[in-house]
């Protein structure tokens, strides 16, 4: 009885030590020696593998991060600028701090403002749609609605609104990763400047046709009449094939515009309420 | 039994209403719309402007390098606009819009009834005849006819194939036209031949057209070196591969073309056009088009300017049934969905199919429950039930491994499949992705 | 015309063909052999029968509706179809309980926690019919006698099947002459005059469902017929080399669960291969388990036993037994 359980003991034991032995000369020789910086950078990363950054996953990142020479071409749009900061500090720099982003969708037609002409009744998906037609309402620019750049976000920061039939972006989650903005076939989509608290201006439409068209298929285009780019103090607003576009780097927030266009085109988003006659007028688009 | 090609396929309700109605010539229509982009390849270059004075006949379109087709006036009179126009996908695309006035024809065209059967031009002056006519595939393709007879240096064509399956269900046009324009059509396959330098055809025609297959094979007697063959009913049959399969059993290879195997498919319609452009001076301005739908008061064939409105069309086959919603440019398997009625006809149109609210809408769908008629249906021996898991999943680099692209959407997945899934709407969807992958590829 | 027009993709015409129709289909094919079990079994079968179905769809609309809450789909039939499928594979006496946990099982674990209709690895009414002839072993092998029981439940007179009489007698040494006075002529087996699972008996009014289904393109001849043709020559063999040790192979075609498991539970979609090379392989490989448990098992039968191991081959013949793509024999030759 003792032997067998002195043999059972020895074999397992030398057993168990030969392995070991494997082991460690099977990690010796593939033994990857890898900048132990990638590791420190990958740790103060969000984590979240959104490839907003342009790289496969937040691991690619910090491998281009530490090798690079120019750390400020290089920008983690979820973790922002306290990211930034503390990676840079990993490698014993500093970076410049950017302004916070977030996608903003630029189209406001809902039902009631741009009426439906045809049914789409296919497999959910604005890609497939836009490959087969223009969209279901006489706007070919126009959001169809079908939910490609919910199906992207990683941070369920983007919802269809079940009235307006529109994307809408939830400021507290988006972290401006930009997926939404690749993902959507009819680029409608863009990042924009955040803004101090949030406030900022922007075209809700990309509508390049001509006025009447563009009136006709939807009562809140852009219908390029140029007035903004009159009114604007600060040439921030360009007028190119029929439809206004607002340099949100060069817009000083000033409204002008906004209470100008004809259509309704222009939102303001986070201003407190108008306390003149338009009051509420840009916000609530319905209204118009 | 009769031939056939060996995988997949499936045999949807043929509903060919039209098929007994002789071809009428539509009146003319008070404007028409010619879109300078008819067929596959560069857009054509506009060389009339607004104002200017046309004749039927003569050319308002340049085609725009070798892979382009001319277009001409299809009607005479002013141009009033040339100005993007909806396209029957409902983006806007140049097109030239022509006021009609009179009918007058370009004095080179021999517009006389008599059948010309002797062939003077040669292979060269065949092909640039067809490439000055401006034609394109008849069967819905619209790829230049010019361009697939200029065989590639070291390629050599043994054997003309053509095509008068008309395999989808509703369309009647290429049948009536073999009915209609039998000799005619044979002087165009001999022109084909010629201009390919081979010395057999073969007509491959779907059983379902007993009449055609008789006319033909007894004219057929009279020139040498065409024949024509009876073929089983079987969805898509009229696919290229499909056909040359079921008639001579070789297989174009994964990714090649029929030239690679010897052979050069044509359309019926497209034999009888290149009759017109050599024999007749005529280019290609008119085609027949199947006007056919359950509720259609009267399901017509109809020779039809280029460029008129869908509407007139409808409206000469009886007017829109009250209960249409959903208008198809083509044949219910592949045709395209229209967002207005007012799209004009084009090269390509080859039926315009009006579906009552009943049958315009997909019925709701149900899990995968993996009973294999898709892999059984697809006559390329893909595997749909993978292809949209992968498409819904975004592996689109998987796809491409999967042979996604020699899929050529003809639809018999999702026509079989029990749930309802739209396979081949994913399939589409893939197909694109993993094109682009291939093209970041190469760059 | 004031409504919309509708824009799709292509094809904008359907077979009409649905799962509903499909599984309506398969039932419609199982009564030829429901109508021969209750003239051979009577109430018995009509009991379990009946208990077994409403029990499946019962679970189904529960676990969908309370558990997973999702809107519950049990109007699709395959609820009903694993129900039949699970009363025909037992005996036509089992007592209410067990029919009861074997659909709880059938439709609970085997169905419902793969993720329901089209994941399952594993054909639920058969995996319910194995775990149940696991737990309760007597009960599930007590073989009402036909005719005899007609009028009888629970208390039905019982007696072994054909092929427990061989297996038996094989045993204790007798030679198949021996064994086969006490065994019904080839005939009265192919009409089903035997003990068996309540369904599985009549391989007449099973081929006659298999007819239906040919006809109405619910399922292809593959899996079935390669099934048939496997256990036919491997038995051919055996029988050949000794018939005094080895039944024919027509007694082992027309006995226990070779007609309906054949027919009915390997050509469930979801737990067989997608392509037609793969079906004959997944028929094969059935054919030849089944020979192997009958010849050399423990078990009697091994009809079960076979299609839910090659169940578990199916994924691993769906990835490596393509269908042969057009186009690719050329490509290779040229």
């Amino acid at each position: 009885m003792n032997s067998i359980i002195i043999t059972a003991v020895l074999v397992l034991s030398l057993l168990g030590v030969a392995l070991a032995i494997v082991l460690y000369l099977v990690a010796q020789k593939f033994k990857v020696i890898e900048d132990p910086r990638i590791d420190l950078v990958e740790a103060v990363l969000p984590g979240a593998n959104c490839g907003g950054c342009g790289y496969p996953g937040c691991r690619g990142f910090a491998e281009a991060f530490v090798k690079t020479d120019d750390i400020g071409s290089l920008f983690c749009p979820v973790g922002g600028n306290d990211t930034m900061a503390k990676a840079a500090e990993v490698l014993g720099q500093t970076v410049e701090a950017k302004d916070p982003m977030i996608a903003v969708v630029r189209c406001s037609g809902s039902p009631e403002l741009r009426k439906r002409v045809v049914e789409y009744d296919g497999a959910s998906s604005c890609k497939l749609a836009t490959a087969l037609y223009s969209g279901d309402t006489g706007c070919q620019y126009g959001c169809l609605g079908l939910g490609d750049c919910v199906a992207v976000c990683k941070f369920d920061a983007i919802h269809i609104d079940p009235v307006t039939l529109l994307p809408v972006v939830d400021e507290e989650k988006c972290t401006a990763c930009g997926a939404c903005v690749k993902a959507c076939p009819k680029f409608i989509i863009e990042l924009r400047k955040k803004g101090p608290k949030g406030k900022r201006i922007f075209v809700s439409c990309i509508n390049k046709d001509k006025g009447g068209p563009a009136r006709k298929a939807c009562q809140v285009a852009c219908i390029g009449c140029g007035k903004c780019v009159k009114v604007c103090p600060h040439d921030a607003i360009t007028l190119e094939n029929n439809l206004a576009y607002i340099d949100y780097n060069k817009c000083k927030l000033c409204r002008k515009c906004v209470e100008e266009c004809p259509t309704g085109a222009i939102l303001e988003i986070n201003f407190p309420p108008r306390k003149q006659k338009v009051e509420g007028q840009a916000m609530n688009v319905e209204s118009n | 039994m009769l031939k056939t090609f060996a995988k997949g396929g499936v045999h949807p309700p043929e509903n060919k209403f039209s098929a007994n109605r002789p071809i009428e010539v539509l009146s003319l229509p008070a404007k028409v719309t010619i879109p300078v982009s008819q067929h596959i390849g560069a857009p054509a270059t506009i060389v009339v402007s607004k104002g200017d004075k046309v004749k039927v006949g003569q050319l308002i379109a340049q085609g725009a390098g070798f892979v382009s087709a001319n277009i001409h006036s299809s009607v005479s009179g002013t141009v009033e606009s040339i100005e993007p126009v909806l396209d029957s996908s409902g983006y806007k695309r140049p097109a030239i819009t022509i006021a009609v006035e009179g009918d007058e024809w370009e004095p080179t065209i021999d517009r006389s009834p008599e059948l010309k059967r002797h062939i003077d031009a040669d292979a060269q002056t065949i092909i640039k005849k067809i490439a000055e006519a401006g034609i394109v595939g008849l069967g819905g393709a619209t790829f230049p006819s010019h361009v697939k007879l200029s065989v590639p240096a070291g390629k050599k064509a043994d054997v003309l194939i053509i095509n008068g399956v008309e395999c989808e269900p509703y369309l009647t046009s290429d049948h009536r036209l073999m009915l209609e324009k039998g000799h005619e059509l044979m002087v165009g396959i001999q022109l084909l031949m010629r201009a390919l330098n081979v010395d057999k055809a073969l007509v491959g025609i779907e059983n379902n057209k007993p009449d055609a297959i008789k006319y033909l094979s007894e004219i057929a007697k009279e020139y040498p070196g065409i024949t024509a063959h009876a073929l089983k009913v079987k969805y898509p049959q009229g696919g290229e591969k499909q056909l040359i399969k079921a008639l001579i059993n070789r297989e174009v290879p994964s990714g090649g073309l029929p030239i690679d195997i010897g052979a050069v498919v044509h359309n019926v319609g497209t034999a009888y056009a290149v009759y017109e452009a050599v024999q007749k001076n005529k280019p290609l301005f008119e085609r027949v088009v199947t006007v056919t739908g359950k509720n259609l008061p009267k399901p017509s064939n109809f020779l039809v300017r280029i460029g008129t409105p869908v509407s007139e069309l409808i409206a000469a086959a009886g007017g829109l049934p009250d209960d249409t919603a959903k208008v198809v440019n083509g044949g219910p398997m592949m045709g395209k969905a229209v967002t207005d009625i007012t799209v004009p006809v084009t090269k390509g149109t080859s039926g315009i199919i009006v579906f009552p609210a009943a049958e315009s809408k997909r019925k709701a769908e149900s899990v995968c429950i993996r009973c294999a008629k898709c892999v059984s249906a697809c006559p390329m021996g893909l595997e749909p039930y993978l292809l949209i898991r992968m498409s819904q999943r975004m592996m689109f680099d998987k796809m491409e491994h999967e042979r996604v692209l020699d899929c050529m959407e003809c639809g018999s997945c999702s026509f079989e499949c029990p749930a309802n899934l739209p396979l081949l709407d994913y399939i589409r969807l893939g197909k694109t992705e993993v094109n682009k992958i291939i093209r970041a590829r190469k760059n | 015309m004031d409504s919309k027009l509708v824009v799709s993709p292509s094809p904008h015409v359907h077979s009409g063909e649905s799962t509903r129709r499909l599984m309506f289909n398969v039932v419609l094919a199982l009564m030829p052999a429901f109508a021969v079990s209750l003239y051979y079994f009577g109430i018995g079968a009509l009991f379990v029968t009946l208990l077994s179905i409403l029990s499946c769809v019962l679970f189904e609309y529960l676990i969908q509706k309370f558990i997973l809450k999702v809107q519950p789909t049990i109007t699709d039939g395959s609820a009903i179809v694993t129900g039949l499928l699970f009363a025909f594979n037992v005996p036509s006496n089992l007592p209410w309980y067990i029919v009861v946990t074997g659909s709880l099982f059938a439709i609970g674990v085997a169905k419902m926690s793969f993720g329901g209709l089209g994941s399952n690895p594993f054909n639920p009414a058969l995996a319910a019919r194995v775990f149940m002839l696991i737990s309760f072993p007597v009960q599930m092998t007590s073989w009402p006698l036909p005719i005899e029981s007609r009028l009888k439940y629970i208390d039905a007179v019982t007696g072994p099947t054909p092929l427990a009489i061989l297996k038996e007698g094989l045993k204790k040494g007798d030679t198949i002459s021996q064994i086969a006075d006490q065994i019904p002529s080839h005939l009265q087996l192919f009409m089903g005059v035997m003990g068996g699972s309540l369904g599985e008996i009549s391989a007449l009014a099973l081929l006659i469902g298999f007819a239906w289904l040919l006809y109405k393109k619910v399922i292809t001849w593959r899996i079935p017929i390669s099934i048939f043709a496997t256990i036919f020559v491997f038995t051919g063999i055996l029988w050949l080399i000794n018939p005094e040790q080895n039944a024919d192979p027509i007694f082992h075609l027309v006995t226990g669960g070779v007609m309906i498991g054949a027919i009915y539970m390997a050509t469930d979609y979801v737990t067989s291969p997608m392509h037609p090379k793969g079906m004959l392989i997944f028929g094969l490989g059935i054919g030849l388990l089944t020979v192997i448990i009958r010849v050399w098992g423990a078990y009697p039968e091994g009809v079960s036993f076979a299609i839910l191991i090659m169940n578990a081959f199916v994924p691993l013949i769906n990835r490596y037994v393509k269908p042969k793509r057009f186009g690719e024999e050329v490509k290779r030759n040229g």
